[in-house]
């Protein structure tokens, strides 16, 4: 194809590869934190950031990396000081920022036009010192967030545990806060402002239908955090000669696709592993067999085997028959 | 700071919250090896005695020295394991109880190095304290609540550490993990480790508890050989046997969590 060969597709490839991996890195640590939600917060209060570059002419990227780092502190501040999940100041801020950029835009004599690239993404018009940009900050976003894995696994999981095992728990939560902010501004050109939450939570969602380990979900989420945004991009262009394919909604709604795929196994998985749980290791209080029984329970007779102290229970029509001699007991 | 230090020396501590003095008076000497138990009533003060210990708590008042150091110059915390009041060992990601485990790890560890041997020993060996070997690379929100809490248990093995903080590890357990978790300490105490356990109750926990202290609307009412959990349902000590085996709401100060829906100003502290 030769769409490939243009120099703002292969550009755009790059943003993607870059933006991809880095931000369902944050978004793993947010979701450990049930903060999924924060992403989405940090990219309307960067809104304002974008306006404020458009209306005094410099860098929508930088300024809007100062305001949203700004934005995350404080919601981390509010978080920390408040006694509320920091719902309420998340809801704050959103509206807040959309707000403030929007009437920015206004006052700066902006179209709405140019906003929107930010809002929704305009990948295939990045420039090059973009693209520089772009992979410098989601190197460092994806550099802290494996280096430092162990610490911010310790933080996110148990604040406390972590503040008596002598690790800074403020300073760690802070640098999480920057990092969300930094690759909300790195996925704005991706995908927009307001969908930068779906490439940072998406991609975990999925990748934890599967995985019994937060390592596995980290590198399944990065893994899959660069192939959503490479194949939007890909399809986006590939029927650009029939239909206007806009490629950040294309890629939010192919990392949906992955989720939904991956949903039904995750809830078969989790069933199974309750099924087959271990049944309390408490002999039964008498000794009772079961009815004529003309079925004979082996390995893979069917029925669920499920350990029980020395022994297998067979779950057998809501009965619980236990292999006794030649017949069954009801356990 | 020399090992023969005592591990936990307390002089007429004291703790507020949002101004109410909460714990007042305490007077708390730990010697080496010694396994005491921190009992009471809900809202007594033990669990806020031993978050003011570990630090997570400013003390208003009074002097408290870990191994012989003051608290504010106290930087061993490798020395120090803390099992904290959780209702369970999961979060919002899927984690295995060996990276749980592993996470307690992080007090001998240096930043930015991978794990070394002698880490991932300790790790294994913590594993095995708590009879989880098997269950190693589970998800630990497959487990029970009381592997849970073994699994918690053994991340604060994981640090090697010579004095042990574990706040109310056994409610909500079944007996037969009670049981396990016992065995567990058992083995930690027969390695020398001093451990302050806070419990309402003691149950099979009780054959292992050199010394109880009762506490009593924020002050100590009885420190001594330890009491059978009728005793310590005793009037004196302000509970008229009324057990309370509800799950208790996470923080323990009743004011700040009511059944009112909580509107306060997201800048609001209390």
């Amino acid at each position: 194809m030769d769409l490939f060969d243009y120099g703002f597709m292969q550009r755009a490839l790059l943003a993607a590869l870059f933006t991809g991996l880095a931000a369902p890195a944050v978004g793993t640590y947010l979701v450990q934190r049930r903060m999924a939600l924060m992403g989405d917060g940090i990219g309307h209060v960067a809104v304002t950031g974008v306006a404020l570059g458009l209306l005094t002419g410099t860098s929508p990227t930088w300024t809007a990396v100062v305001v949203a780092t700004l934005g995350a502190i404080l919601i981390e501040v509010i978080r920390e000081r408040g006694h509320t999940n920091g719902d309420v100041a998340l809801a704050l801020l959103f509206y807040g920022g959309l707000a403030g950029g929007v009437l920015l835009t206004g006052l700066g004599g902006q179209s709405a036009a140019r906003l929107q690239e930010y809002l929704f993404g305009a990948i295939t018009t990045i420039s090059v010192s973009d693209v520089l940009i772009t992979m410098a900050l989601a190197a460092v976003v994806i550099v802290c967030c494996v280096g430092l894995a162990p610490q911010l696994f310790a933080v996110a999981h148990d604040q406390e545990f972590a503040r008596v095992a002598g690790l800074n728990v403020r300073a760690y939560n802070l640098l999480i806060a920057v990092l969300a902010a930094v690759s909300v501004t790195v996925a704005m050109r991706t995908v927009g402002l307001l969908l930068v939450s779906a490439l940072m939570v998406v991609p975990v969602a999925t990748s934890q239908q599967l995985s019994r380990s937060f390592r596995t979900t980290l590198g399944a989420a990065m893994a899959l955090g660069t192939i959503a945004p490479v194949g939007g991009l890909v399809i986006s262009a590939l029927v650009s000669e029939h239909a206007t394919v806009a490629p950040g909604p294309a890629i939010v709604l192919l990392s949906l696709v992955g989720f939904v795929a991956t949903w039904p196994i995750g809830i078969w998985l989790r069933h199974r592993a309750t099924l087959r749980a271990p049944f309390l290791a408490v002999d039964p209080t008498a000794h009772e067999t079961t009815d004529e029984h003309g079925h004979e329970h082996g390995p893979g007779c069917g029925h669920p085997a499920v350990e029980h102290g020395d022994h297998v229970d067979y779950i057998h029509d809501g009965h619980r028959h236990a292999p006794h001699g030649g017949h069954y007991d009801e356990h | 700071m020399s090992e023969n230090q005592i591990p936990l020396d307390l002089e007429d501590g004291a703790v507020s919250i949002g101004g109410r003095p909460i714990v007042r008076g305490i007077d708390l000497r730990v010697g080496t090896g010694d396994f005491i138990a921190l009992m009471g009533a809900n809202g007594s003060g033990k669990s806020t005695l031993v978050r003011a210990i570990t630090g997570l708590l400013p003390l208003t008042k009074g002097s408290l020295r870990l191994f012989g150091t003051p608290l504010d110059s106290f930087h061993a915390w490798h020395r120090i394991g803390f099992v904290p009041q959780r209702t369970g060992a999961s979060s919002g990601v899927p984690a295995s109880v060996w990276e749980v485990v592993a996470s307690g790890r992080l007090t001998r560890r240096r930043l930015l190095r991978p794990l070394s041997r002698s880490d991932r020993d300790a790790i294994r060996e913590a594993i095995e304290v708590v009879g989880l070997s098997e269950m190693a690379h589970d998800g630990v929100s497959q487990l029970s609540g009381g592997q849970q809490q073994r699994t918690l248990i053994a991340r604060a093995l994981a640090g090697e550490p010579d004095l042990f903080f574990l706040d109310e590890p056994t409610a909500g357990v079944d007996l037969p993990n009670q049981r396990a978790l016992t065995d567990s300490l058992r083995q930690l105490k027969e390695r020398g480790a001093t451990i302050v356990l806070v419990a309402h109750e003691l149950g099979p926990l009780r054959a292992l508890v050199d010394r109880a202290v009762v506490m009593r609307d924020g002050r100590v009412a009885y420190d001594g050989l330890p009491l059978g959990d009728h005793e310590v349902h005793d009037a004196a000590f302000a509970e008229p046997h009324a057990h309370h085996h509800h799950l208790r709401q996470r923080g323990d100060h009743p004011a700040r969590r009511d059944h009112a829906p909580n509107v306060a100003s997201p800048l609001d502290r209390s």
